[in-house]
């Protein structure tokens, strides 16, 4: 697939302060790329090299084939950011804004008020469309923010935090939206939510005090995540020596409220054994459950590693 | 080149957006009418005195010069009032970003903003040029005079602009900007003042006074040393600003 995004050794430094080091990554057609990281690691100012915003001390951003420092026209042609506050101008009109919005992109004149339109219709902006910016809320702003950035259909999307200050209902709306243009664009998005990255991605990069420390693919990080055991509750009390005696069964430590933990083999997954075990034994099973490490404990794990 | 439109276009309509605008264009008015019908007032007191002397002063050096002089000064005081939020404010709302990640150049955006103001004050000066035009109803007007009257208060309005312009681009806050427009332009202005003394005089404080090259082009002499000053002086000032506009990206 084609690489959209192709960033080599990016360093970035304010004064004497490193805010980026030597940081690598590419990213491809068809790719939701998670930017994760705690406050002041680096984020907003790699996605405001990625956007054109900054310059880079060190190191070269190639967008589409065009590299961002010598040919920005035609590389910023494949690109829409949201930085970090959108950038509205607050006595237009959203209509207006977005208007403006695509002649600086250079849509023809003809396709302007169609690509508005799709725009307005894709980030639920049609009811708010001749009104006021200043008089919006803050989730629609964000939105207004993310149409201005997808309204000219660019290849790469860098979105800077674009569900921050929106309802539950508007955050699935938008990842949803993320979600479907995601299969033929390529996203980046910065968050501190790590649940965002899971509900979104197809990879995650985690950056911390300047530095790259991981970059997979979610379906790895899923991996990763577990933890081989089981958390099982049931009514009746259970003998624990069947249970430990099945293959696969490593360790059984009970916890309180009727639960025990087992822990099992990784490549030797008992859980239809157990359930078998439990059902002709009649303890009657009530809950069971895989336990996984929640990606906060990878990224404690990772972050606190590195310090 | 359509980039620039785009931006001057969108930059001048927005000025009409807010009251700033309509108040520039009202305050202007309502002063230089009262001045110009003061001027008229007292050519009507001279007229039968100076119909007797051949070649004394016309319509036009009683009427519309003083009317250009002091449309310069008011300019001066107002200018910086309305460059200071051209690109500072753009700053300080965080929507800079939106231009410098379009597919637009430095030059663009500095042109475009420009131009957008530059908008506004040519109409400025369209409607002052609307007063000694009313006098062609009853009267015979040194049609030479107002023209070189109307290039030099284009010339210094561009020249305005661009110094505005420039500060905009330096400063983080509009005050700021507005304080250090009008100081190098009042500067600049009134540098020609210790000319009168003579053994003081100094040709380089001369040739950098706007108000010199103002008035001569003012009393109808256009001359090309005087327009390519303002002309330098814009060009200067704009490639400055790009420069300054370039160097955003490298610090922050």
């Amino acid at each position: 697939m084609a690489i959209l995004i192709n960033a080599e050794h990016l360093s970035r430094y304010y004064g004497k302060h490193c805010a980026i080091k030597e940081v690598s990554f590419t990213l491809a057609q068809g790719e939701v790329l998670g930017f994760l990281g705690p406050n002041g690691a680096g984020k907003t100012t790699t996605m405001q090299i990625l956007s054109g915003n900054l310059a880079p001390s060190s190191g070269r951003v190639e967008i589409n084939g065009y590299n961002l420092q010598d040919q920005p026209k035609l590389a910023k042609r494949s690109l829409g950011y949201l930085p970090d506050t959108p950038p509205l101008y607050k006595d237009l009109s959203v209509q207006e804004l977005l208007y403006y919005c695509a002649q600086l992109h250079g849509i023809p004149k003809k396709a302007i008020s169609s690509a508005v339109i799709k725009a307005q219709d894709r980030c639920g902006l049609m009811s708010v469309s001749h009104r006021l910016i200043a008089n919006l809320s803050k989730g629609y702003q964000q939105r207004i923010g993310i149409a201005q950035a997808i309204i000219h259909n660019p290849d790469v999307i860098i979105l800077d935090e674009p569900t921050v200050g929106l309802d539950p209902l508007q955050i699935k709306e938008i990842r949803d939206l993320i979600g479907e243009l995601g299969r033929d664009h390529g996203i980046i998005l910065s968050t501190h939510t790590l649940s965002e990255v899971q509900a979104v991605c197809t990879h995650v990069q985690i950056i911390h005090q300047g530095q790259l420390i991981l970059k997979e693919s979610i379906s790895d990080l899923n991996q990763q995540m577990d933890t081989g055991s089981v958390l099982i509750s049931t009514r009746l009390k259970p003998d624990l020596t069947i249970l430990s005696a099945l293959a696969g069964v490593l360790s059984i430590e009970t916890m309180p409220d009727q639960h025990i933990k087992i822990a099992y083999r990784l490549t030797d997954n008992p859980t239809q054994r157990l359930i078998e075990t439990i059902m002709s034994s009649g303890w009657e099973l009530q809950e069971l459950t895989p336990l996984k490490r929640s990606m906060e404990d990878i990224f404690i794990t990772l972050t606190q590693a590195n310090n | 080149m359509s980039m620039i439109l785009t931006i001057a276009t969108r930059e001048f309509k927005s000025l009409f957006l807010s009251p700033l605008a309509w108040t520039v264009l009202a305050v202007l008015q309502t002063i230089l009418a009262y001045i110009f019908l003061t001027q008229v007032e007292t050519f009507n007191l001279l007229q039968p005195k100076l119909a007797t002397i051949d070649g004394a002063l016309g319509l036009a050096d009683i009427v519309i010069t003083p009317l250009y002089s002091n449309a310069g000064i008011i300019l001066l005081l107002i200018t910086p009032l309305l460059t200071m939020r051209l690109i500072c404010e753009e700053r300080r709302n965080k929507t800079l970003s939106l231009l410098l990640s379009a597919p637009v150049s430095n030059i663009d955006i500095i042109l475009g903003k420009y131009l957008g103001l530059l908008g506004l004050l040519l109409l400025a000066v369209l409607m002052i040029t609307l007063m000694p035009l009313s006098l062609l109803s009853g009267g015979v007007l040194d049609n030479g005079k107002l023209i070189a009257n109307v290039l030099a208060l284009i010339l210094l309005v561009t020249s305005f602009t661009a110094t505005g312009l420039y500060m905009s681009t330096l400063a983080s806050h509009p005050a700021v900007s507005a304080m250090g427009t009008f100081g190098i332009l009042l500067l600049l202005w009134i540098l020609d003042w210790s000319a009168g003394l003579q053994e003081q005089r100094s040709e380089l404080f001369e040739y950098l006074s706007i108000l010199r090259h103002f008035q001569n082009i003012q009393s109808g002499l256009i001359s090309s040393v005087d327009i390519s000053y303002f002309l330098l002086f814009t060009a200067s000032f704009m490639v400055l600003s790009i420069h300054r506009l370039a160097n955003e990206r490298l610090q922050k």
